[in-house]
């Protein structure tokens, strides 16, 4: 995939061309699919560490008096009671109930949040938040360019990130934020993630990108987008594009649990998400493991025994803890889970319907 | 990219080698820009057995990586004389060593092969990808 010219290098381009990465274009940004072995790089962050660049994400301000009533009334999520230094996982819905983008918002002072969104997604975030929260006392500002993120993802990230800190990780909980220092840096120290890891995410100024990267570089192993991928479909986490599209209801893919319909006021899809919730969505996201070795890929038709298309896999790839294909698909109301394949080129490949995730950190 | 000097490469990335020689049998396997860009190999699908013929330039199987599958395209006409079982079983060796252990399957040519080209055209064709 060639990337265009116009596409946007983070300020960790010379540190991604250094280590000799694969880069491509994503959401118009150059990012990093993988460095060398993505099932390597997989592979460290399930058993120790690795290092991303997220610069591509989107960091979106909500400030002023009214800034919690003007993210209750965009997003489906109670975000006034969110505390200081916690985070929320939550979506920015249209007035049908479909989904914009998947967010996580940080409530980083009682007036001041900080709202991730995905790169494909930030003008839409930006542009949305901005025009919902006209009525309120609330300023929103898309600051993404003077930012970057970079993550630290697993088992041994907490060692890692300690020992170039000086905050203590241990009162930092899963889904919260503070602000320290990292290798000599101003950054939000976020314990959240992608992988179904422990991990931080570090927002720090574009500035100093490079020196945070480089405080980890030789002891966590980057790892481009590639293993990020991988990472979270085996952690069951859906992607937007993906699991999640404007097409799609937070109750489709089994995320009904973030819209809040009892937070006080009205709020951007409440009415059409209220209908939903109350009738079961005609389809649903499950888990797929592959018998075989090929795998389902987005696309793809999930067929019954007698070769019927009862729905569609919306991510698929061989999964390295699994040692198997696994795939996340929507399955047709009413359809069994017995006796199920994908179609691969053609081809029926049996497929067993499982739980999601695939993969749990013990 | 390394792109041995000895070898003919066809415009869908595989290569060919022994084309000189008396035998009349060549070995094909894919380039390593190709098992680059394609990732990991995690499967290997080869169409023809032993015995079986393929046509230069029709699909003879598919190659699937971590993130993608692409068509296997025969570059030479003829009937195919031997299978690497060892890349079908462990098709990542195809990205560790594309030129040596990673070959894929030899082919007694039939016809003069067609269009391939020598290092210097699929070097330059592989820059402007």
């Amino acid at each position: 995939m060639p990337a265009e010219p116009s596409a946007v290098k983070t300020p960790l381009y010379d540190v991604h061309l250094g280590l000799s990465a694969q880069l491509v274009d994503f959401a118009g940004h150059l990012m990093p699919l993988r460095y060398a072995s993505e099932t390597a790089e997989h592979r460290a962050v399930r058993t120790a560490a690795g290092l991303f660049d997220l610069s591509h994400m989107g960091e979106i301000f909500v400030t002023g008096a009214e800034a919690a009533a003007a993210l209750d009334y965009a997003l489906v999520g109670n975000l006034s009671a969110l505390a200081v230094g916690r985070a929320r996982y939550t979506m920015l819905c249209a007035h049908d109930g479909g989904v914009l983008d998947d967010l996580i918002v940080y409530r980083l002072a009682d007036e001041t949040f900080l709202v991730v969104a995905n790169a494909a997604n930030r003008a839409v975030v930006g542009a949305a938040l901005t025009e919902r929260a006209a009525g309120f006392d609330a300023a929103v500002e898309d600051r993404s360019d003077a930012y970057a993120l970079v993550a630290l993802q697993g088992p041994d990230a907490a060692v890692l990130l300690a020992a170039v800190t000086d905050v203590p990780l241990d009162g930092l909980r899963y889904y919260a934020i503070l602000a320290g220092r990292v290798g000599g840096v101003d950054a939000l120290i976020a314990r959240t993630g992608y992988t179904g890891e422990d991990g931080f995410e570090l927002f720090v100024s574009a500035r100093d990108a490079v020196a945070v990267w480089k405080t980890f570089e030789d002891k966590a192993t980057p790892a481009g987008l590639a293993a990020r991928d991988s990472l979270r479909l085996e952690a069951g986490m859906p992607l937007y594009g993906h699991e999640l599209t404007a097409e799609t209801s937070p109750f489709d893919a089994n995320l009904g649990r973030v819209v809040k319909l009892d937070k006080p006021g009205d709020f951007v899809g409440k009415a059409a998400l209220a209908a939903q919730a109350a009738t079961p969505p005609g389809r649903r996201l499950v888990g797929l493991v592959a018998r075989g070795r090929r795998a389902p890929r987005q696309g793809y038709a999930v067929v019954t025994a007698d070769g019927t298309p009862c729905g569609v896999v919306t991510s698929g790839a061989p999964s390295p803890t699994l040692g198997r294909p696994v795939a996340m698909a929507y399955l047709d109301g009413g359809v069994a889970e017995e006796g199920l394949a994908v179609d691969v080129r053609g081809r029926p490949e049996a497929v067993d319907v499982v739980a999601l995730p695939f993969y749990k950190r013990s | 990219m390394s792109v041995p000097e000895e070898l003919r490469y066809s415009e869908e990335h595989e290569w060919v080698a022994g084309l000189d020689g008396e035998s009349g049998i060549v070995t094909v396997g894919i380039t390593a820009h190709a098992a680059d860009a394609l990732g990991e190999i995690v499967f290997l699908e080869l169409q023809p057995a032993e015995g079986d013929t393929v046509e230069a330039g029709e699909s003879c199987g598919e190659v699937e990586s971590t993130k993608s599958v692409s068509e296997l395209y025969s570059p030479v006409t003829g009937e195919v004389t031997a299978v690497n079982a060892a890349v079908i079983d462990e098709p990542k060796v195809i990205n560790d060593d594309p030129y040596g252990e990673g070959w894929i399957f030899k082919v007694r040519i039939a016809d003069e092969p067609g269009d391939l080209l020598d290092a210097t055209a699929y070097g330059k064709l592989i820059e402007e990808d």
